[in-house]
């Protein structure tokens, strides 16, 4: 759709007004651009500014941020799949685990390549993993998969525990990070092409803290700030790349075999082939995730990284968010990684306040925190459509 | 040789291991695949009248196996000894009430809480699937902190010998050692794996007879083929429902039981292999079709005995997802096709 043409033209072209319309200056193109713009660096600067009440106290901020921004790429990821194709993948920290090892034996284990020749490689592998997987299951009949999906996610561990090629219980260490710029020196003191000094805040009034900088951009062990802008910086481009899908044929080829299966394939639409599709973009975007984690400050995999529970809390991230809307899935993902560090007390209980939000969710809000745009629409239609149809049994 | 000792040998086990104790792999596969089998019916059940997947099935499971513990712990204290199955059957007749009552309720519990609001709503299978797996989690969560939570009300120091290291494993005090009955085949088979197949077998007896006999089985089988041909007629869908719920969480209270006397431990995850592995037979045998879970559960455990001697124990889990693939693949309707419904109406 042309950009040019007034927010109000387009939603009276649908034929139906919007129903909150947004102040006239949110609407322009470019006051839209600014606020991205200004939300993106507020995003790379957050561990830097470290804001009063989010910063976390029991733990490092840098490295609860990585926690959160790894989280939010996953989400993002599962998102496709859960979201846009309506596919339930329960065994996501599966594709996340086989990214992470094939980064973890590329780089470490028995080969020596640089990180971001291993990157492709642990996605593209990712990818084949999720088509042989999802091929057979989502073929016989979508809630297979959701048992396939758990079995994988479960075994995958079991597999890697098992396998001393893999490295066993031990695992995987001294995975090499990214490359840094600038120099990298042992002691950090003076890594990097400068240093950018944090905050720090006596109530609410902020000064700068010189004896906490954070050097640009050296991937070292003890600051993580770097790794959380890597991560941010991926997870940017995901988003742009997942714009550009959800937008096309192949979104809309999605969109359609999730609200109709049988009427999609009626309209021509391979919905089989859409659907692996999608499950193979997720399992990709898992693969990518994983790959970072490995790559990640310490460098160290093993199994317990990758346990099934987690994937369970990459679900929870997707619908309590709003499955189906991108920055749903991101927020939600933030929050499930993000409220148990800033709440130690909570931490123990945080798969049973999942599960339990799960259900209520589903219950009472069941399109999630920040519903996907199309869903409020059709929900909206749907109610139109029960109407009419009632007036019409009283006739 | 004993279903654990058989299970723990660290060794790499090889093809000439599998021809050389045929017998023993076969008959602890088939009592174990027992236990898979009365598993395996909560989720035929509910999928053959919902056609959904109850996820907190294995929380069903879950539940019956420490009713059994704790109803062992209750009357002997925490002090373990082994005996015999002949010397506790008073012990464990008490111990499978209680687990089919206790699994029994907590299938009516999810059914009510998970299942009832959304069916009622109409809400899509997704929601309802995930419904599901919220319950199953916070059921498996709620006996992994039930120290916690008896501290709320004061109660972990009085009940210490119930909820102590919620996390950890929990053993019943009192083991049962086999006895050898008879032997076949170079195996001694035990009174244990006799019960455990036994037992499963009548259980499935008594619940065909129910389905195809009686009058909320006719209910059953026709809110099955057709919920709302069956509305119509006049089946109450809900009290169907809340059947089928009802007799899944009693066959998998059995199912505790019989794992605890050949098991002996359990723990807050418990559930959850099994009920993989109970779906995966349930599938095998053709979900929906009840004489279809005692076959795949049968084959599932046989099948997984006989992987685990020529791979290796470490990977019997991932010999039975990979089955599970293949059997998607060839024959995904299962090895006796689909269909409560249908099943000899």
């Amino acid at each position: 759709m042309s950009g040019t043409v007034p927010a109000s033209a387009r939603a009276s072209r649908r034929g139906r007004p919007l129903q909150i319309p947004l102040p006239a200056f949110l609407r322009s193109r470019q006051t839209r651009l600014v606020m991205i713009v200004v939300g993106l660096v507020l995003a790379y600067a957050l561990p830097i500014i470290r804001p009063p009440f989010l910063t976390t106290t029991d733990s490092d901020f840098g490295g609860v941020m990585v926690g959160a921004a790894s989280y939010a790429l996953v989400a993002v990821g599962l998102n496709i799949v859960i979201g846009y194709a309506g596919l339930l993948d329960l065994g996501y920290v599966g594709f996340y685990a086989t990214g992470a090892y094939t980064t973890g034996v590329l780089t470490s284990q028995h080969a020596h390549w640089p990180f971001f020749l291993a990157l492709p490689v642990a996605i593209a592998v990712t990818m084949v993993s999720g088509v042989l997987l999802g091929g057979p299951a989502i073929r016989v009949r979508g809630d297979y998969l959701a048992i396939v999906t758990l079995g994988f996610g479960e075994i995958i561990s079991i597999a890697a525990r098992n396998s001393s090629w893999l490295g066993a219980a031990a695992g995987i260490k001294d995975i090499p990070p990214p490359p840094s710029i600038g120099p990298n020196p042992i002691i950090q003191a003076d890594a990097g092409l400068f240093q950018i000094p944090h905050l720090t805040w006596n109530g609410l009034v902020p000064s700068v803290d010189n004896l906490h900088k954070t050097p640009f951009l050296t991937f070292g062990v003890i600051d993580a700030i770097p790794y959380y802008w890597l991560i941010l910086t991926v997870i940017v481009l995901v988003l742009v790349a997942d714009m550009l899908i959800k937008d096309s044929r192949v979104g809309r080829a999605w969109e359609a075999t999730r609200e109709d299966e049988d009427a999609a394939e009626l309209m021509g639409v391979p919905t089989f082939r859409y659907k692996l599709l999608a499950f193979a973009l997720g399992a990709a975007i898992g693969g990518l995730a994983g790959s970072m984690l490995a790559a990640g400050q310490g460098g160290f995999i093993s199994p317990d990284s990758f346990l099934l529970p987690l994937s369970m809390l990459f679900v929870a991230s997707v619908l309590i968010g709003g499955a189906g809307n991108r920055w749903g899935a991101l927020l939600g993902g933030v929050l499930v990684a993000y409220l148990p560090e800033r709440f130690r007390g909570l931490s123990d209980w945080r798969l049973l306040i999942f599960g339990l939000s799960l259900m209520l969710i589903v219950t009472f809000r069941p399109q999630g925190l920040v519903p996907p745009r199309r869903t409020k629409r059709a929900l909206r239609v749907q109610a139109e459509i029960e109407e009419l149809e009632g007036e019409g049994v009283d006739v | 040789m004993d279903l654990s000792t058989l299970l723990n040998t660290p060794q790499l086990l090889t093809v000439s291991d599998l021809y050389h104790s045929f017998a023993a792999y076969t008959i602890t596969g088939l009592a174990l695949g027992a236990i898979y089998a009365l598993v395996a019916l909560g989720y035929t059940m509910v999928y053959g009248v919902l056609q959904l997947i109850n996820f907190a099935h294995s929380e069903v499971f879950m539940y019956g196996t420490f009713a059994m513990a704790w109803v062992v712990t209750y009357f002997h204290g925490t002090a373990s000894s082994g005996q015999s199955l002949g010397s506790t059957l008073g012990l464990l007749g008490v111990c499978l009430v209680a687990a089919m009552i206790t699994s029994a309720l907590v299938a009516l519990l999810v059914e009510r809480v998970a299942y009832r609001p959304l069916i009622r709503r109409g809400s899509p299978k997704l929601v309802i699937l995930i419904s599901a797996i919220g319950a199953s989690f916070s059921l498996a969560e709620v006996m992994g902190l039930r120290d916690r939570i008896a501290g709320w009300f004061g109660l972990d120091g009085k009940l210490s010998n119930y909820v102590s290291q919620a996390r950890n494993v929990y053993s019943s005090p009192i083991t049962i050692n086999p006895h050898k009955v008879f032997e076949l085949g170079g195996y001694g088979v035990t009174d244990v794996d006799l019960t455990v197949i036994f037992a499963a077998l009548l259980m499935m007896v008594a619940l065909d007879v129910f389905v195809n006999r009686s009058r909320l089985g006719r209910g059953i089988r026709a809110v099955a083929q057709d919920p709302e041909a069956a509305a119509l007629m006049g089946v109450n869908s809900t009290r169907v429902i809340r059947t089928t719920f009802l007799i899944g969480g009693i066959m998998a209270g059995v199912a505790a039981t019989l794992y605890m006397i050949r098991i002996g431990s359990t723990r807050n995850d418990a559930g959850f292999i099994i009920g993989i592995k109970a779906f995966t037979a349930a599938v095998m045998g053709g979900i929906g079709n009840l004489r279809g879970a005692l076959v795949g559960g049968l084959f599932l455990g046989v099948m997984e005995n006989w992987g685990s001697a020529v791979f290796g124990t470490q990977w019997k889990d991932v010999f039975t997802f990979v089955l599970l693939v293949v059997i998607l693949l060839i024959r995904p309707t299962g090895i006796l096709g689909e269909s409560l419904g249908k099943a000899r109406a």
